[in-house]
């Protein structure tokens, strides 16, 4: 037996474009045990709510993460609509959840290229990248911002998007279809990209049941949970939804997974275009939250399920603002699965949960 | 003109930032915006560095770090404070957790405001950060590889060196921005008490 050792790991470093700070206990090559310290991009948002007008707040809630920004604010939105008894308009419900896809194909682009770039194929993530950027034209061309999209409000959306947009939409979709399945035939069928991520960070399906972990990072695991299951907001009016599933529970089962999530939400993306119906986008919100009323509700965010709760004390001000996010949930899965593994794998650990932790401390 | 503005390398840390900003500033070294073009290297160490980006507000678990990176990295070095929050403190400036701006830790050369910071932006604040670097390489020179003067910190911190080794000059820091932060709280409190009556 070695020498214990203990290597810190973060805030500042190469693979993590977000600060965490990890104590790794290693025993020479060998991680025995992982011991994560967040805090670092607390700022204290929750608080915030009771500062700022409940409508106002809508743009905070966006700023909780940039990555899943269009998922806090319509989290944020269908909370206080549950909590104020607001009927949003169909159309805005269906333009949120085209947002919400879109997004979430933006994130997965995202991590697929931070992946490639963890195990040094700098070409894939670069044309990860690439290819990301068509979504954030979409977004710039729809509401005018790249990352913060400002497009949600309490009571439906800001803006429309126009008939002509929604087809344009679809034939950039259409495009980057194309030239995705080339990546992903890298992804899921090259063997150095193989070599490299399977058996890596194994977590089986009683390990992730037990650990609560969510999103991406359970449903490779072989647990089949997926809040766009139960048809909140315009998932309702899809033919069909079946979550992507598999059974691997390693590194390799975890790209698959968002990789092929991407396809998905363009295919949900295409089917909603198809069916939008022609109403108002949005109803002003009448009056302040009641005094002691609370709302909680559920969301699929990229990186798994998020849940909110609000509470009204009859100001404009809401009482109280609660969140729980995909990664908090998941960090129990992450330091289990750097448990007993090798010191070159850690990076790669860390970044397949696909961890949000300006999300997790807001 | 020296090599080093012809290729200069940067440093990213996020303090508090939401990943907006960060995001965007990683959009800056891939296809479309590409600044490897001009030379522009990502790196993850300090002492490799000649720009320094930050985004987000400084907090008081992240000052410490980021003042230990600045320390780090080797004279002469530009700091740009991308994004508005690292401008400002932003949105978040009334969060009980927020000491303010970038500048409240280090000293900042170049201010690139946006919410998130667009990567048109991060890319001119680079290249004017790269007529700073030259007028403090050229200085550096000039002085035979002595600093001119010391660097000061923007909250009345002599040198950047010492920054790291005892607590007390970190308390100090701490004490003027939480009185900052304080002093426009109750400013902000005020307006806002007035808006509500």
């Amino acid at each position: 037996m070695g020498k214990r050792t203990v290597i810190p790991f973060g805030p500042q470093h190469p693979v993590l474009p977000e600060p965490v700070h990890l104590d790794l206990v290693v025993e020479d090559e060998k991680v025995v045990e992982a011991i994560p310290q967040i805090g670092f991009v607390h700022r204290g948002l929750e608080k915030l709510v009771e500062k700022r007008d409940f409508q106002v707040y809508v743009s905070i809630t966006e700023r909780i993460c940039g990555i899943c920004s269009f998922g806090h604010s319509l989290g944020y939105s269908q909370t206080v609509e549950a909590l104020m008894g607001i009927e949003v308009p169909r159309r805005a419900e269906f333009l949120r959840v085209i947002w919400h896809e879109l997004s979430r194909v933006h994130s997965h682009l995202l991590w697929l290229g931070l992946l490639a770039d963890a195990f040094g194929f700098e070409n894939l993530f670069m044309q990860c990248w690439r290819l990301r950027e068509r979504i954030l034209d979409i977004f710039e061309k729809t509401t005018g911002g790249r990352v913060i999209l400002s497009a949600c409000c309490v009571g439906g959306v800001y803006q429309d998007i126009s008939d002509e947009d929604l087809r344009g939409i679809i034939l950039v979709l259409d495009g980057m279809k194309s030239e995705y399945n080339e990546l992903l035939k890298v992804f899921l069928g090259d063997r150095s990209v193989k070599s490299r991520l399977c058996d890596v960070g194994y977590l089986s399906k009683q390990q992730a049941t037990e650990l609560c972990v969510v999103g991406p990072f359970a449903r490779a695991s072989g647990i089949t949970e997926d809040i766009r299951n139960y048809g909140y907001g315009a998932y309702g009016a899809l033919a069909a939804f079946e979550p992507v599933v598999s059974e691997a529970g390693d590194g390799y089962g975890r790209s698959e997974v968002r990789a092929l999530e991407v396809l998905q939400s363009m295919d949900i993306v295409k089917e909603l275009v198809e069916k939008i119906p022609d109403t108002p986008v949005n109803v002003a919100p009448k009056g302040s939250p009641a005094a002691g009323s609370f709302a909680v509700s559920r969301l699929e965010q990229p990186r798994g399920e998020c849940f909110y709760y609000a509470k009204g004390n009859g100001t404009k001000f809401l009482d109280r603002f609660r969140i729980r996010t995909p990664t908090s949930q998941n960090i129990g899965g992450m330091t289990t699965t750097l448990q007993g593994c090798d010191l070159q794998d850690v990076p790669l650990n860390v970044l397949t949960i696909d961890p949000c932790i300006s999300c997790t401390e807001r | 003109m020296s090599s080093t503005i012809k290729s200069p390398w940067l440093i990213h840390y996020d303090a508090s930032s939401c990943n907006g900003c960060d995001i965007e500033v990683l959009a800056c070294l891939t296809p479309l915006y590409d600044v490897e073009r001009f030379g522009i290297i990502n790196t993850g160490n300090p002492k490799h560095a000649d720009i320094f980006l930050v985004t987000g507000s400084v907090n008081e678990r992240n000052i410490g770090v980021l003042q230990q990176i600045y320390s780090q990295m080797l004279e002469p070095k530009v700091v740009i404070a991308c994004g508005i929050c690292a401008c400002s403190g932003g949105v978040f400036r009334d969060c009980y957790n927020n000491l303010g701006g970038v500048d409240v830790a280090i000293p900042v050369d170049i201010y690139a405001p946006g919410c998130a910071v667009r990567p048109q932006a991060i890319i001119d604040a680079v290249v004017a950060g790269l007529g700073v670097l030259e007028e403090k390489r050229a200085a550096f020179a000039a002085t035979g590889g002595k600093l001119a003067e010391k660097p000061v910190l923007a909250s009345g911190l002599s040198s950047a060196n010492k920054i790291v080794d005892g607590v007390s000059v970190r308390d100090a820091a701490f004490t003027k921005a939480r009185e900052a932060s304080k002093a426009l709280a109750s400013v902000t409190d005020r307006q806002e008490g007035a808006n509500n009556d």
